[in-house]
């Protein structure tokens, strides 16, 4: 039996900046997890994944996370870890939760 | 301490310009990022959860107050305002730009300093004693044999591409502050039947998931020999370890699958044949290194100030007795600035007290710091006479928390507040900790203990060599935090016992409030230490205090 | 094709793939000079008894992370081995120096890979040979 196909975005570290960045549907990078695109279907988030993977002068590292749609129909992070890299660290008000 | 000469001045600078164009090299693809990242991890550079970190390198934990004064310009200037000192003696910066790195290096190698070799699968930045120089127990400034292994393994043609990372870490002294038993060398200073100085030679200690004391590989090394001694391990396990597993392929696991006595036999056979072409080290050099690392001109002040400060201020008293070590020289003490106020990240420290700890090196204590591998600062040759001033500075600062080796002295990997490679939290579990206890006003009674944090299984918080360690984990999508008890870093190194099953971070912190309100019953006097007690009644007592709803379901079962 | 890197820079690899031997082949003899092809888990020590027969040998490095080739040449030329030694495979040109501090003489690669990286980052490379910390940590003359 096979579990329910969680719906999954595209994320990576931008290889400049260093920062959280996520893949969108006009095939860019955003650095809002709710600006992402997300995949319904395993077929389609390989088939943009390999497309992503491509632009390695732009980010290191791409990989699909498993994500759960909020009451605004925006994706959110399902792992603690996809969490804090929606924030920062827990120590200092740093990274993106302050906007940086 | 040493001194760059004119070829470290050349040869960090033309590294720091090969560097800027690998960096301009993967921007324009002429480098894949799975070869630039080797090249990058070189220099100190890993991309982490957030963002890059660069690990500079602090060798053996020595600096002057102008290289301090320097890496908290760097702190302001390109990343957040501060910095990270770490169990390997160095300092990381969480937040720079990769376009930035180059400029940053170039501002580290104003100062003789680099970030080379402080990850990657080389020769790591050798570490040491960070009482070196200072401590009455010491045979030889563990320093000289550190800055000599700097030299020999910066850049090594042979031993850049090794099958896993290789750490190396030198005492002076029979009291180990410097955990030789969990490198993949460690070197002992003792001396021969005849007196002659030289080193006991350790293989395979480390820690990470399969955790492991270091063996003897020789019971008494002449000086002369180490170079060559250790190019022989090092042949050996570049041509030996394991290439197709990376968590199988540290010096380590060749050591137990090939066994010490066999491993051994090729160490001794690539010595003698590499001795025998070995010219030896050039005399000159090791009398500048000799000549670097001769104590200071001790001043002989007056401790009378001092002697009565004690007797009049017990707050000074308190700091005195946990924060300041007896130094060889009477008249002075080692002093320990804690990185670890209650709450605080242990071991972070902002520019501000950066500059702080610099003046009052340059000040009062002969311009010198370390930093430990308990993620503090040392100031190693005080006179008494200052330590007054120097806690009053302190104070003001935040950095004057009286509480070395104590319950929050904590140690603690960045886990996954910053790493890529954490599974769970470290340092707010740290603060946690800190915070209940200081509540519960109890660190002082509960005396001498070393509490170690890991966010993972790579154990960079030295978890199985706490007295209690902790581990953080993930399980099935939430922190999930497992105890080991009894470990110890010092010469009589042990790897702690794991308890039983994981607690989750609610549960954590009043586990082991009932774990030490249990040893306070439990011991026989206050002189009594957690660690002692523990390794006087067992396990059993301590697992009953965790898991008090087991202690019924004990005996239903068997085992367990 | 492959081209052969030389502290001067580029050359055309003029030999051909047959004429190497493997080192199960040299152990059964031969009656004139040779070169031999040899893998990074094979034992050099095992060489030593015919060095007056080889005059090149060549290790092959498998993927630029795996650093036994270097270890391999220094260890031939530890024990005496004065013939020309060859890497070849992957190696990058950040490499270069490491492997003509080993020992090693040349370096063969793919043209991918040269013209990826082309012959001024090799030369660059050796041009840093003396920057060394090695040679002068040992006593001299």
């Amino acid at each position: 039996m096979s579990r329910k196909y969680l719906p999954k975005v595209i994320t990576s570290n931008h290889l400049l900046e260093g920062d959280v960045i996520y893949f969108s549907k006009d095939g860019n990078w955003v650095r809002n997890i709710a600006e992402a695109a997300v995949f319904h279907d395993p077929e389609t988030a390989d088939a943009r994944l390999a497309e992503a993977d491509k632009q390695r002068n732009i980010h290191v590292g791409a990989y699909l996370a498993d994500t759960r749609i909020d009451s605004e129909g925006r994706p959110e992070p399902v792992h603690f870890r996809e969490q804090f890299r929606t924030l920062g660290p827990s120590n200092y008000f740093h990274g993106k939760q302050a906007g940086a | 301490m040493y001194n760059y000469n004119e070829f470290d001045h050349s040869f960090v600078r033309a590294r720091v310009e090969e560097f800027r164009d690998q960096v301009e090299r993967r921007l324009s693809g002429a480098l894949t990022e799975e070869e630039f990242k080797p090249l990058r991890l070189k220099n100190g550079l890993y991309l982490q959860l957030h963002a890059y970190m660069l690990r500079v390198a602090i060798p053996y934990g020595t600096l002057n107050c102008k290289q301090m004064r320097q890496l908290a310009i760097i702190a302001e200037k390109w990343d957040k305002g501060y910095g990270h000192f770490t169990t390997r003696q160095n300092i990381q910066f969480n937040w720079p730009k990769l376009k930035d790195v180059p400029d940053i290096l170039d501002a580290l190698a104003d100062v003789s300093m680099h970030a080379i070799q402080t990850s990657g699968n080389c020769i790591r930045n050798v570490t040491a004693d960070h009482f070196a120089g200072a401590a009455r127990d010491e045979i030889e400034d563990a320093r000289m044999t550190a800055e000599l292994l700097r030299q020999w393994s910066t850049d090594h043609p042979e031993f850049q591409y090794l099958p896993r990372k290789f750490k190396i870490a030198v005492t002076g002294s029979p009291n180990d502050r410097a955990v030789t038993r969990a490198h993949d060398i460690g070197l002992r200073t003792i001396r021969d039947a005849e007196g002659r100085k030289g080193y006991e030679v350790l293989i395979g200690g480390g820690l990470g998931r399969t955790p492991m004391i270091g063996k003897v590989v020789r019971e008494f090394l002449p000086k002369e020999d180490l170079l060559p001694y250790v190019e022989a391990i090092l042949r050996v396990y570049n041509l030996s370890g394991r290439r197709d597993n990376k968590y199988k392929a540290r010096i380590k696991i060749l050591v137990h699958e090939t066994g010490i006595e066999e491993l051994k036999a090729q160490i001794e056979k690539e010595f003698v044949s590499r001795k025998s072409e070995f010219p030896g080290v050039n005399p000159d050099l090791l009398q500048t290194i000799e000549r670097d690392f001769s104590p200071p001109e001790y001043d002989r002040l007056s401790v009378d100030d001092y002697v009565s400060r004690i007797a009049h201020d017990p707050e000074f008293r308190e700091w005195v007795k946990n924060n300041v070590a007896r130094h060889k020289v009477p008249e002075y003490g080692i002093v320990t600035v804690s990185l670890k106020p209650v709450g605080g990240t242990p071991g972070d420290a902002t520019a501000y007290q950066m500059r702080v700890m610099a003046n009052l090196g340059e000040k009062y204590a002969h311009d010198e710091l370390r930093v430990s591998h308990e993620q503090n600062i040392v100031l190693p040759h005080v006179p008494k006479a200052h330590i007054p001033q120097i806690y009053d500075e302190l104070t003001k600062a935040g950095l004057a928390t009286p509480n070395l080796g104590l319950l929050s002295d904590i140690i603690a990997c960045p886990g996954m507040d910053y790493c890529a490679l954490a599974t769970a939290r470290s340092i707010p579990i740290a603060q946690d900790i800190a915070k209940r206890f200081d509540h519960l006003q109890l660190e002082q009674e509960i005396g001498p203990l070393k509490i170690k944090i890991s966010g993972c299984i790579n154990a960079c918080g030295h978890h199985h060599v706490g007295h209690i360690g902790i581990l953080g984990l993930d399980k099935a999508g939430v922190e999930n935090y497992q105890i080991t008890l009894g470990g110890n870093a010092t010469e009589d190194a042990h790897i702690g016992t794991r308890v039983g099953p994981g607690f989750s971070s609610e549960e954590l912190i009043p586990a082991l409030e009932r774990l030490l309100k249990s040893y306070l019953k439990l011991r026989k006097s206050p002189n009594e230490t957690f660690y002692n007690c523990y390794n006087r009644l067992g396990m059993d007592p301590f697992k009953e205090a965790l898991y008090p709803h087991l202690k019924t379901k004990h005996k239903e079962r068997t085992g367990h | 094709m492959s081209k052969i890197v030389r502290d001067h820079g580029f050359d055309q690899d003029n030999l051909k793939e047959e004429d190497f031997i493997t080192l199960e082949t040299l152990r059964k003899g031969v009656e004139n000079p040779v070169r031999l092809d040899l893998n990074n888990d094979e034992n050099p020590d095992e060489l030593q008894p015919f060095f007056c027969w080889v005059e090149l040998i060549r290790i092959s490095f498998p993927d630029f992370n795996d650093g036994r080739g270097f270890s391999m040449a220094k260890r031939l030329r530890q024990l005496g081995y004065q013939g020309v030694l060859r890497g070849q495979g992957y190696l990058i040109a950040d490499q270069y120096r490491m492997a003509r501090l080993s020992g090693f003489d040349e370096i063969e690669i793919d043209d991918l890979l040269a013209a990826r990286q082309p012959e001024w980052l090799w030369q660059n490379q050796a041009l840093k040979k003396k920057l060394s910390y090695q040679d002068r940590l040992l006593k001299t003359g």
